[in-house]
């Protein structure tokens, strides 16, 4: 696994189990890599991948159940989807509207680029 | 419970008694199921400091207990709990069978499986000789070894010199499943980049002394670690170095956000803003 530059670390092992239960490779209720397997494929420290573990719990993605593993929480997906909306809304809308005004391109002529953009 | 596999105290040693010091009343203790990265310049010492450790040199002052017990005694309970990968080795001109058949006694949790485990992952079988082999694949067989040697304590130096790309990732795989919470493992490298995310815990020596020993952790939690553009101001910055894109900073965590940790701009600033940084850590 590739890791970007400022990102932690944990946070992007945590993205990437994330999309994966988007992908529908861990589905609801089914149980995810362990903690050594996870860090053995991305080449981490398994203390790292316990941390990404420990936040997903958090976010109630995923659960523990003792002695078996961690699996996707009923709605793991759902809440997926609206973690994400959520940090787009936050951290990434303002940067684009940020370029938009810099640039001087009117929110019209976004609009029926992501028009066209939806019919292709 | 008592965590601490490996405790070094006062440790003075130089090569010959007018030759200058190599460690200087050096201490510094190492915990269970931690993966340490050893860091120093050419010189500083990081060898000697592991061969010290292994009880292949005897300090001309202080000591080092591994578990309790005094390494220079070099008691088989300690060394068959132990070892050492060096940076440069001669192995016997044998096959890796009769190699196996003549060291795994020495070790009581010897895994054969583990042996087999790690040289399918490098791409090796058992069947190799071991007077037939490159440099790398030398490194890699041997490395094998140590690692089915099971013993609480790994130590490497240098242990991704002279492997090919796709080894020094099998290399990251092979130690990441490796690991427990009753082994500890200590690199020492220069090639940080080949290693830095399985760090759980930094070193950085220099000058006889250890100027830095943090968990990953705790260095994230009071230095936030960023990749600036040109124009960004630096003035807070702990320390600056001039990237790609920009600039590569260290600032103080103010706002307890979670940075990748970057080895490469710690181990300059730690040389190069030793007490700013260290005052980070209230040392």
């Amino acid at each position: 696994m590739k890791f970007k530059e400022s990102k932690s670390i944990y946070l992007q092992i945590a993205d990437r189990i994330c999309d994966e239960i988007l992908q529908g490779q861990y589905r609801e209720g089914e149980r995810i890599p362990s903690v050594r397997e996870y860090a053995t494929t991305v080449e981490v420290n398994a203390n790292t991948v316990v941390r990404s573990f420990d936040y997903l719990q958090t976010q109630e993605i995923i659960y523990n159940k003792r002695g078996l593993g961690y699996f996707v929480s009923q709605g793991g997906r759902e809440r997926i989807l609206e973690l994400r909306k959520e940090v787009f809304l936050r951290d990434e809308l303002p940067e684009f509207f940020r370029q938009l005004k810099n640039l001087g391109i009117s929110i019209k002529e976004v609009e029926t680029m992501y028009q066209n953009y939806l019919k292709e | 419970m008592n965590t601490k596999m490996i405790d070094v105290a006062g440790l003075s040693f130089s090569y010959g008694r007018k030759k200058s010091k190599v460690l200087d009343n050096f201490s510094m203790s190492l915990e269970k199921g931690s993966v340490y990265g050893l860091l120093g310049k050419n010189g500083t010492g990081k060898s000697t400091l592991l061969y010290l450790m292994a009880g292949l040199l005897r300090p001309q002052a202080g000591r080092v207990l591994y578990k309790g017990a005094d390494i220079t005694k070099r008691s088989p309970s300690s060394l068959q709990d132990m070892f050492l990968v060096p940076e440069e080795f001669a192995l016997p001109n044998v096959s890796l069978k009769q190699y196996v058949k003549l060291n795994a006694p020495f070790y009581p949790h010897f895994s054969h499986e583990l042996l087999n485990a790690c040289l399918r992952d490098f791409d090796m079988n058992e069947d190799i000789h071991l007077g037939e082999l490159s440099m790398g694949q030398k490194k890699k067989a041997f490395m094998c070894f140590a690692l089915a040697t099971n013993t609480s304590l790994l130590m490497m130096d240098e242990p991704s010199n002279g492997l090919d790309i796709p080894s020094k990732s099998q290399f990251r795989k092979v130690i990441a499943s490796g690991m427990t919470d009753e082994k500890s493992v200590i690199i020492s490298t220069h090639q940080v980049r080949d290693i830095d995310s399985l760090l759980d815990h930094v070193l950085i020596m220099d000058g006889t002394q250890l100027l830095l020993n943090q968990s990953v952790a705790s260095i994230c939690e009071r230095l936030y670690f960023a990749e600036q553009g040109m124009n960004e101001p630096t003035h807070d910055a702990l320390y600056v170095q001039p990237s790609l894109q920009g600039n590569s900073v260290i600032l103080p965590n103010t706002y307890h956000e979670d940075s990748k940790l970057n080895l490469e701009v710690l181990f300059n600033a730690t040389l190069a803003e030793r007490v700013k940084i260290q005052q980070m850590f209230n040392l």
